[in-house]
């Protein structure tokens, strides 16, 4: 019996755009999670509230989305000042700018500095701004991460290898509401010389969540 | 001179977007964002009402006490208009 | 959840199954066309407790509450999703043949 993968489309090398391997759902056994998910998508279709190719085209959409499109923003405010001041003032208009699809996300671009470094959560649920980054990690999601980066931030960002000097002052973003926040991670030293494809491949995603810094120059 | 308030010690059963780490605590209002549809009517499909939000900024002291790791450390969160008392600016 | 004590963040990642991110999509889709909004589907989330979150990934919450709105929306009944689940059950082991009905 014939059946869809259109995943396929985006292998590289049989992995997916993450780097990750497929998972193989399709031979696992059937969960009653994957049968309801199949009924409702039937049934949603023959209801027309939507159809195959609209659920195909959105699947699509967000595999497009990573954060290779942050990082794109992160290095036009590094080489450009006036886009800097733009992303800080509307980080959703500076991406539009870009041409970026985000749809009605309201983002907030919050930069690092040496008196200041951010920390993006969200402790209700695990909001995150998907639609300029793509997926959140898993980690993301934990209790564990949710719990302990409102109450210990510096513990939670040494497990991930950044140490804060305690001269610069953490500043925890809990997204209770419709906001979404992205970091403006710090320029690296030495990348004077730069130009914004080269800086953008030093912008990591835990950066642009604050549980990372930006790489240095090779 | 930023407003001073303190999120009331409600607690109520249902959908709210008042974590409970900050409920009773205080901190200040760091800007205003506009108003929006109250989530917590939203939540039950019920028309919503416009309510006020603000960004108030607590600060790891005032929420952990001794236990915080760096007292002047912050945490931002989002909170509607009807979770916040208005603190006077001397008010402890 | 905020600020309760807690272990050490796991930092294994995976990537998403197909029937993860139809549910994604479907998440996207329907809230786009109004049949109900982020805010219920969280209220719908938080409603069913500490033991579904400890016990369920995150895609087979998000499953749960997806259709919990939708049947609030009267999209569907509980017993159109019945009938059809089991007809999905039926037609195979795999996700791969329950998906191609």
């Amino acid at each position: 019996m014939p059946h869809d993968h259109p995943d396929h489309a985006h292998d590289h090398d049989g992995m997916s755009p993450s780097g990750h391997p497929y998972r193989v759902d399709n031979d696992g056994p059937l969960t009653y999670w994957q049968q309801m998910e199949i009924a409702m998508r039937e049934l949603l279709i023959e209801k027309g509230v939507t159809t195959a190719a609209a659920i195909q085209a959105q699947i699509e959409a967000m595999d497009a989305r990573s954060p290779a499109n942050g990082a794109a923003v992160v290095a036009r405010a590094w080489v450009n000042p006036d886009f800097k001041a733009r992303l800080l003032a509307d980080a959703a208009e500076a991406s539009r700018e870009m041409g970026f699809d985000i749809g009605p996300l309201k983002l907030i671009a919050v930069e690092n500095t040496d008196e200041v470094h951010n920390l993006i959560v969200c402790t209700l649920c695990s909001c995150y701004p998907r639609n300029l980054l793509g997926l959140p990690p898993d980690w993301y999601k934990t209790r564990a991460y949710r719990s302990r980066a409102v109450r210990e931030p510096r513990a939670v960002l040494e497990e991930f290898g950044v140490n804060i000097s305690k001269k610069t002052k953490i500043r925890v973003h809990d997204s209770t509401a419709d906001m979404r926040y992205i970091v403006l991670p710090a320029r690296p030293e030495g990348t004077e010389s730069l130009d914004e494809a080269a800086l953008a491949a030093l912008v990591t995603r835990d950066s642009m969540i604050g549980t990372g810094v930006a790489r240095p120059p090779e | 001179m930023a407003d001073r308030v303190r999120i009331k010690a409600w607690a109520p059963p249902g959908h709210v977007r008042a974590p409970w780490y900050l409920r009773g605590k205080a901190g200040v209002i760091e800007r205003e964002l506009g108003a929006f549809g109250n989530p917590e009517q939203l939540a039950y499909g019920v028309a919503a009402a416009r309510k006020p939000l603000f960004r108030v900024r607590f600060t790891m002291l005032e929420l952990w006490g001794t236990a915080a790791e760096s007292p002047d450390d912050t945490v931002d969160a989002e909170i509607y208009d009807h979770w916040l008392e208005r603190l006077a600016p001397d008010a402890p | 959840m905020g600020g309760d004590a807690a272990g050490p963040v796991p930092m294994e990642g995976h990537d998403f199954a197909l029937w993860e991110k139809r549910v994604d999509a479907l998440m996207v889709l329907c809230s786009g066309a109004g049949l109900f909004t982020v805010d219920g589907l969280r209220r719908v989330l938080e409603d069913m407790g500490e033991d579904v979150f400890e016990n369920h990934s995150y895609y087979e919450r998000w499953v749960m509450a997806v259709n919990q709105n939708l049947i609030e929306a009267g999209v569907y009944s509980v017993e159109e999703l019945a009938a059809r689940m089991a007809e999905v059950a039926k037609r195979g082991e795999s996700y791969g043949e329950a998906a191609s009905g």
